[in-house]
């Protein structure tokens, strides 16, 4: 037992030195990242978090990133809660077929799609809107919903359905009145991977953005590939760009195997 | 009554069309095409497939692409199982580390970018400062190996949590019970391992083995980021190489080359898939 938790706290030690290198290096001023090698800031610095929450760029760039993830996370459940639904309770021609063929899409690199979803968005007036990013990726982040929402439905007993039809529910006030609430948990395990992807996704956002939508991610990568690279700065952003998941990792831990593991564990 | 199903479905086939289908339909378009800017497109039948095929900076790209994620695996799922049997399985520690083993997964790409560059630089960097004093000369961007080995480092850090909490969950389904018969009938360590409980985790590490394969065939921002897919081309992984020529408009070249790479990352899901779908009948059985 005892050499176990030595085993599992190495590894969570190894884990996160990475992590707790970019958190000092955000707190360093650039003098000592770059002439000098410091296990703990010689002097702690808040001036890269200022720099960031004073430059509009950066401001905007979070601005827009929360922006389009939410605007996915709704249209996401809008289409993913009745599919999974119709998956879940109704036989019909093809269904297996489709459900795989949706997933296919979670497999698809994205680069595929990146010239395509370009010239696309150019001709339905799209490009570099909010609208866009949130639209594209629906391409990954539909399938898997409606993957997780059909496992948790798939949990709940179609007695339930029927009894409530024979108590004389109408379809529409018996999903929202008993059905939702039961699928509630699965709801927000299913919004929190939508947010999750949405947020880290970084090639079709970098591909469909230009200057009005750009997102925080891009911003970053902008950043890495100048000369001269501030590396206070883009730590500091790195650091603020992983709060929230750290935020929300708490309430969904018990279903994160779950949501990575297309709502099959 | 039989159209209610589609009813259900019309607004994700709608949003489906416009994020999958349509895009879908133009890279395959492009792919029959000799596309230059500015000109009108040229039908060329399947020319393209022909020159992809043909090309071996594409059949390098693939290969190489194969070898990742082939370690990839081999490295994240002895090593997640390993950790998740050392996990807790009861009491406050159990949240603790799971919320710890979180965390890695919830970094958006771009910034596990950051952190390895920090960490690899050669003038900043940690690794290149401890591997000097071991008398190994570390250099991600001139040295092919260690870029290559680097990508690999990085995807394990970044993933083997994924298959560490898959397995756990796995053991967590496995009933006490079953571990107290085989400790009455006198089983070795090793043996409770090999015939209780691995035999119980197959379907989720089927799982996860589909999962992380799938992801690690897509692998982009990494070798962006890190290395920007050099040395030469050590580490022009299949995403990026698709990428870069989409980026010089070789629309046609990049559509062909797209739907190739698709159709293997398909079909060798498909394979894997069957085996979870299968699974859940044998349990029954």
């Amino acid at each position: 037992m005892k050499k176990r938790s030595i085993t599992l706290t190495a590894y969570f030690l190894l884990l996160f030195v990475p992590i707790y290198w970019m958190v000092i290096t955000s707190l360093k001023t650039d003098v000592e990242i770059l002439q000098s090698f410091t296990l703990f800031p010689q002097k702690i610095t808040f001036e890269n978090y200022r720099e960031i929450f004073t430059s509009e760029v950066w401001r905007s760039s979070f601005i827009n990133s929360i922006t389009y993830v939410l605007l996915n996370v709704v249209m996401t459940l809008m289409a993913a809660i009745p599919a999974a639904y119709a998956f879940s309770r109704w036989k019909f021609r093809g269904d297996h077929h489709l459900f795989f063929w949706l997933l296919t899409n979670r497999m698809a690199p994205a680069a595929v799609f990146m010239v395509p979803f370009t010239e696309l968005y150019y001709m339905l007036n799209i490009y570099d809107t909010h609208f866009a990013v949130a639209l594209a990726h629906c391409l990954f982040n539909l399938p898997l919903t409606i993957w997780i929402l059909e496992g948790f439905m798939s949990g709940i007993p179609k007695e339930i359905d029927e009894t409530a039809f024979v108590d004389g529910y109408r379809f529409p006030r018996f999903f929202r009145k008993i059905f939702l609430p039961l699928i509630a948990p699965g709801i927000g395990v299913g919004a929190f991977f939508c947010f999750t992807f949405s947020w880290v996704e970084l090639i079709l956002a970098k591909a469909l953005t230009l200057t009005e939508a750009k997102p925080v991610v891009v911003t970053l990568t902008v950043g890495i590939g100048a000369e001269g690279v501030k590396w206070g700065l883009l730590a500091s952003a790195g650091v603020l760009t992983i709060i929230p998941g750290i935020l929300v990792v708490y309430f969904v831990r018990n279903y994160m195997a779950k949501g990575f593991a297309l709502g099959r564990v | 009554m039989r159209q209610r199903p589609w009813l259900f479905l019309l607004p994700t086939l709608a949003l489906m069309s416009i994020s999958a289908f349509i895009p879908l339909m133009a890279v395959i378009n492009y792919s029959l095409h000799t596309i230059f800017a500015g000109s009108t497109p040229e039908f060329v039948g399947l020319q393209n497939y022909a020159d992809v095929m043909g090309d071996a900076q594409f059949r390098g790209a693939l290969l190489r692409q194969l070898t990742f994620s082939l370690l990839a695996l081999l490295i994240e799922i002895p090593l997640g199982v390993g950790i998740a049997l050392c996990m807790p399985r009861k009491g406050s520690a159990v949240g603790l580390s799971l919320v710890l083993l979180g965390i890695p997964l919830l970094i958006p790409y771009n910034v596990v970018g950051i952190v390895w560059r920090l960490f690899t630089q050669s003038d900043i960097g940690v690794i290149p400062r401890f591997l000097a004093v071991l008398g190994y000369d570390y250099n991600v961007s001139l040295d092919a190996t260690d870029a290559f080995m680097t990508i690999l480092l990085v995807d394990v850090w970044h993933w083997t949590p994924l298959v560490v909490l898959l397995a756990y969950a796995g053991l967590q389904a496995i009933p006490q019970t079953f571990y107290q018969a085989a400790e009455v009938d006198g089983a070795s360590a090793w043996k409770t391992f090999r015939y209780v409980t691995l035999p119980k985790l197959r379907s989720v590490l089927t799982l996860g083995l589909l999962i992380r394969f799938m992801d690690s065939f897509k692998v982009y921002s990494e070798p962006l980021l890190l290395t920007g897919g050099g040395p030469g081309n050590a580490t022009t992984f299949m995403s990026l190489f698709v990428a870069r020529k989409a980026e010089a408009y070789e629309l046609g070249y990049a559509g062909a080359s797209s739907i190739i790479y698709l159709y293997v990352v398909i079909v060798m899901s498909y394979i894997l898939f069957q085996f979870i779908n299968r699974s859940p009948e044998e349990r029954r059985a």
